[in-house]
């Protein structure tokens, strides 16, 4: 078991996680997000169980269901929140949205809306590290549905090839969008797919965050210490739709309460309570401090003026380039 | 002057940029300890070592994708994608990464990196091995691409390239690594976004880049002798594209050739004739004509390659028609 404050800080993570998209669902739903989101509910122990065991110089490198990631990262949830509301005080002034935040101050490298387009991203981070001497690892978050691209293949090659400080953790929510794990992936965990880089694959109940924790904190530290990458896949579940507005014609609802039964921070709150770790009143405190914290975020974002339509044309080129001769 | 190689002009380059600044590397296949396969990385690991200068796996998606990240994290990588064809391997790390970061992340990362793409015909290579691709990607907001045809601007242009904190493209005709050309011993930099007369003419207007400005010289020295005295205009970067020096040109000669070796449909003279037609119709004496590649594969065969490829003879063919 880790340490108490350790433990209040992911169950807190958890729960800054599920009220952030709880609110995320509510205002797409009364249109005052434009695009569309993707949201982490149910998969709340990965993030928090991972980036639990990560240096703020660590990186991170998130998917189109990053909201999660970020916040157990460090970013902050007023600018993410702008930014999914399209204005202009977000982490990407308002150019990214949802799928495209970003925020380099805490080492996250950004979400990717191209599935499995962030695995050699991490390589390079990775790499970047090793040849820094800097000590930092890089940790790509990605779906049962990115190990079928072949991104996951060159990556894992390259970062098995040369050593790399890099942690691959797969979140295995059963689902590429509406295509079932069951259909789509050759093997049933995608941790056993290691062996063919000649790498460790652990698999986890992805559900249990002590156990995501944990291995986590063996594959991160092996990283760090010379060990090379590992691939870590933990099992879960995406409780909302793919999207919300999903009309999820592609399972029963009987399998979505199911896994609503094995929600992660119900588990982890049981525990918590078994162990006397925390008590009702201390959780509940947590909880109301993360309704204020995300609430406030919400009146940060709403009241944040939109971009210039003309802040359309910044940022598309670095103007204060180093050194001489270089293109404006 | 001393004269070097377009290749050695490129070494060069590596060299000084490295040794200038350790976050420099270059990564790809067949570069460090095979020197790269037209010899252009050769000797660079005696002085910078195997892991800044690093032999990667076949894995282009890998390569530019790891560049990505690396130059996202404090390093300046250079990509080598042995052959530009190959660039259609890492098109989502091109395209939806390098090109969209700086922007959809609203300016909070800089991207330095240069992916260097040799590109172009040469000795029956066929159609996987041959191709001038850089339009796909002057259609893409976010990456500059460099295309330098001599070796003084090859070795100032990829210095500026690496400099820059932008993602580059650059595109080296693999039958110009061969070419001679006067380089000064001293350091130097050829800005990115300026073209160069490379002869000047009063007659008709070549706008070219890349190989095809040799052949528009040849072109031009053959029409002189019959009177028609052509200005080739190198533009040397397409993005961003120094418009002013065509334009300028435009106005005084009044009929232009636009030229490339990549196939002439959707090409990069498309866009320049285009932009011609918008800002300088009322100065056009005549229809601006476009020479490429014929639209096929690049075929093997010596003689089905010569049938498609646009030589000299295209050049002057296409002035004749105009003057």
């Amino acid at each position: 078991m880790p340490d108490r404050n350790t433990l209040v800080h992911i169950y807190t993570t958890m729960v800054r996680i599920r009220t952030f998209e709880e609110k995320v669902e509510e205002l797409f739903l009364a249109g005052k997000i434009p695009g569309f989101v993707h949201l982490y509910i149910g998969e709340e122990a990965v993030a928090s169980g991972v980036c639990a065991s990560l240096e703020h110089s660590d990186y991170i490198v998130s998917t189109h269901r990053g909201h999660g990631h970020c916040i157990a990262k460090g970013a902050s949830p007023r600018r993410m929140m702008a930014e999914i509301l399209g204005k202009s005080s977000g982490y990407c002034k308002g150019k990214g949205g949802s799928m495209h935040i970003a925020d380099f101050s805490v080492g996250m490298l950004g979400a990717n809306g191209v599935v499995g387009g962030g695995f050699n991203i991490a390589v390079g981070a990775a790499l970047s590290a090793k040849m820094r001497r800097s000590g930092q690892v890089a940790v790509c978050f990605f779906g049962d549905g990115a190990s079928n691209r072949g991104t996951f293949h060159e990556a894992l090659n390259m970062a098995s090839v040369f050593d790399l400080p890099c942690v691959f953790v797969c979140e295995h929510n059963q689902y590429a969008s509406t295509t079932p794990a069951t259909y789509s992936v050759s093997v049933r965990d995608v941790a056993d797919r290691a062996v063919g880089y000649g790498i460790p694959g652990v698999t986890v109940d992805g559900n249990d965050v002590l156990a995501v924790y944990e291995a986590a904190r063996e594959a991160i530290d092996r990283a760090r210490r010379g060990g090379g990458p590992t691939l870590l896949e933990a099992k879960t579940y995406r409780i909302k739709g793919h999207f919300v507005g999903d009309p999820e014609k592609y399972r029963d609802r009987s399998e979505v309460e199911r896994w609503k039964a094995k929600c992660p921070i119900l588990r982890f709150e049981e525990r918590l309570l078994a162990e006397g770790v925390l008590a009702d009143a201390e959780m509940e405190a947590i909880k109301a401090a993360a309704r204020r914290e995300i609430l406030e975020a919400v009146s940060f974002a709403e009241e944040s003026p939109y971009p210039d339509p003309d802040d359309a044309f910044s940022d598309l080129y670095v103007s204060d380039a180093q050194g001489e001769g270089c293109g404006r | 002057m001393r004269e070097i190689t377009f290749s050695q002009a490129t070494l060069e380059a590596m060299a000084e940029e490295m040794r200038r600044d350790p976050t420099v590397f270059v990564l790809g296949e067949d570069i460090a300890r095979q020197g790269g396969i037209f010899g252009q990385f050769k000797g660079l690991p005696d002085e910078f070592g195997y892991e800044r200068v690093l032999d990667t796996p076949i894995s282009e998606t890998a390569i530019v994708g790891a560049a990505v990240g690396a130059a996202l994290t404090g390093m300046r990588p250079v990509a080598d994608m042995h052959f530009a064809d190959f660039v259609t391997c890492a098109m989502d790390e091109i395209a939806n990464q390098a090109a969209k970061i700086q922007y959809m992340f609203g300016g909070q990362a800089r991207l330095p990196l240069v992916v260097r793409a040799p590109d172009g015909v040469i000795k029956s290579a066929a159609a996987q091995h041959s191709q001038s691709l850089e339009a796909w990607f002057v259609h893409v907001p976010g990456l500059k691409i460099v295309i330098p045809s001599t070796p003084y601007d090859a070795k100032g242009l990829l210095k500026a390239a690496i400099r820059d904190d932008n993602p580059v493209l650059y595109f080296e005709h693999k039958a110009l690594f061969a070419m001679k050309g006067p380089v000064p011993e001293e350091e130097y930099l050829v800005p990115i976004g300026k073209a160069d007369v490379k002869r000047p003419g009063r007659d008709v207007t070549c706008v070219t880049y890349s190989i095809m400005v040799h052949r528009a010289l040849e072109a031009a020295e053959d029409l002189a002798r019959d009177g028609i005295e052509v200005e080739v205009v190198d533009l040397r970067t397409l993005v961003p594209m120094d418009i002013d020096t065509v334009l300028q040109s435009v106005r005084k000669t009044k009929k232009v050739v636009v030229a490339h070796e990549a196939c002439r449909r959707g090409g990069a003279g498309a866009e320049i004739a285009a932009t011609i037609a918008e800002e300088a119709f009322d100065y056009l004496d005549a229809p601006v004509v476009r020479v490429g590649t014929l639209d096929v594969p690049i075929p093997f065969s010596p003689p089905l390659e010569a049938r498609v490829v646009p030589r000299k003879k295209e050049i002057v063919e296409a002035v004749r028609k105009i003057v």
